[in-house]
């Protein structure tokens, strides 16, 4: 790999003065590394954030659940207590990845195939960083593009508490990116769907949610039109598949809800 | 160069390095610990794996800057003296390897699956392994040998 710096501060507060142009925030790794080998990203410096223990952890609360920046997939697959998100997170990746990816790095990254966007987006989150609390309906700006700005560390993610929710991934079977990602969350304001792996960026169903806000059933999605008028086309599936998938799944993620 | 510190297989070890060592760069040229493979250095086969900090992880995904501190386990670090670990034990017996490139890997891989999952099935081992990839086998034996191995690690 190419020459850069590297820096490895203890506290969020030295990490913040560490920032600069050309510099890199470094999570797990698991996708910047990779992508710093193929020179899609050639960033100057890397802050890496792994010896910052307050990022670290998972907090339920009666209403919510905080989940630190830097906690790993594979902790959040055993810890959390929202068992749709703890389901999402043990179904990333392979294990080796889960043990060092995390939920601060996914996030900020906005791969257009990751999971846990969807479940920001479909449990109505809040990105907490060292400014800021942003809302998952303002985070997830476009394809790999966030609210952050430049100068600004996630700190933590807080889930509200669903009264049921579910996810449902039809997976690459290599690489374990979702080729279309469903989460259907019921909420206290109704029901959620996002949608992940389908378009350039995750988005919610407005055509869906209305549906299943009517009759919380697998049956009322029946007559909800999905466009595929700017989904993905690739090797793996067409627009018009992935629009498709979008019904199926979140067919299948109400009747794991048991609509 | 920065320094790094961390423990080895019980042993601590410091060493100055440039920021853009991978670890497994770090195990195989400083260290001389070759166990350790790199086989396609994207992160997807597996042949790399190592445990740091008793958590598997690929060792060619990592800086070597990002272990300081950390305790490294290779599998050159597995047996006993002359002792093979359970493992290892079960790998040989039934045949769990042809040309034997992903195989420390695979039971790198393996040790932790088994820890966290006790004895697991099957289906179980087949999804926990997902992270390697075997191109002699079929991974038939390789199961076989898993499935073994949990029995005497329990035991």
């Amino acid at each position: 790999m190419y020459q850069f710096d590297y820096q490895r501060p203890e506290t969020l507060d030295e990490a913040v003065a560490l920032l600069k142009e050309d510099c890199k925030l470094l999570a797990g790794g698991q996708t910047l590394l990779p992508t710093m080998k193929q020179r899609l990203a050639q960033p100057e410096a890397l802050v890496d954030l792994g010896a910052i223990d307050s990022l670290r952890g998972v907090c339920p609360d009666d209403d919510k659940l905080a989940i630190g920046a830097m906690t790993t997939h594979a902790e959040v697959a055993s810890k959390a207590d929202i068992p749709a998100l703890a389901c999402l997170a043990a179904g990333i990746g392979d294990p080796q990845v889960r043990n060092r990816g995390t939920i601060g790095g996914s996030v900020a990254n906005n791969d257009p195939a990751a999971d846990y966007p969807a479940a920001l987006l479909g449990l109505n989150a809040q990105v907490t960083t060292n400014k800021r609390v942003i809302n998952a309906d303002d985070f997830f700006v476009d394809l790999f593009e966030t609210a952050l700005e430049e100068n600004e560390i996630i700190i933590n993610v807080t889930f509200p508490r669903p009264q049921a929710a579910a996810y449902v991934k039809f997976d690459n079977p290599a690489s374990r990116y979702a080729i279309v990602g469903v989460f259907v969350a019921k909420t206290g304001s109704g029901v959620r769907v996002a949608v992940t792996g389908a378009g350039p960026c995750v988005f919610r169903h407005k055509g869906l949610e209305t549906a299943l806000n009517n009759n919380f059933s697998a049956q009322a999605i029946e007559g909800v039109s999905v466009s595929a008028a700017g989904l993905n086309s690739d090797i793996h599936a067409s627009a018009d598949y992935r629009a498709n998938l979008i019904k199926v799944l979140t067919k299948r993620a109400v009747a794991q809800i048991g609509g | 160069m920065p320094t790094v510190s961390m423990t080895v297989n019980g042993k601590q070890v410091t060493a100055d390095i440039a920021p853009n060592t991978l670890l497994v760069s770090f195990l195989r040229e400083n260290l001389r610990l070759t166990g350790t493979h790199v086989g396609c250095d994207t992160s997807q086969c597996g042949a790399c794996v190592i445990h740091i900090n008793g958590e598997s992880a690929k060792s060619c995904t990592m800086l070597a800057l990002q272990a300081d501190g950390a305790e490294v386990t290779t599998i050159e670090g597995l047996a006993k003296g002359n002792d093979l670990h359970p493992m290892q034990k079960a790998f040989q017996e039934n045949h769990g390897l042809q040309c034997g490139f992903c195989t420390t890997g695979m039971i790198m891989s393996a040790v932790d699956l088994v820890k966290k999952h006790g004895k697991p099935d099957d289906a179980t081992i087949r999804k926990g392994l997902e992270g390697n990839i075997c191109r002699c086998t079929g991974y038939q034996n390789i199961v076989k040998s898993v499935k073994a191995a949990a029995q005497e690690m329990e035991g």
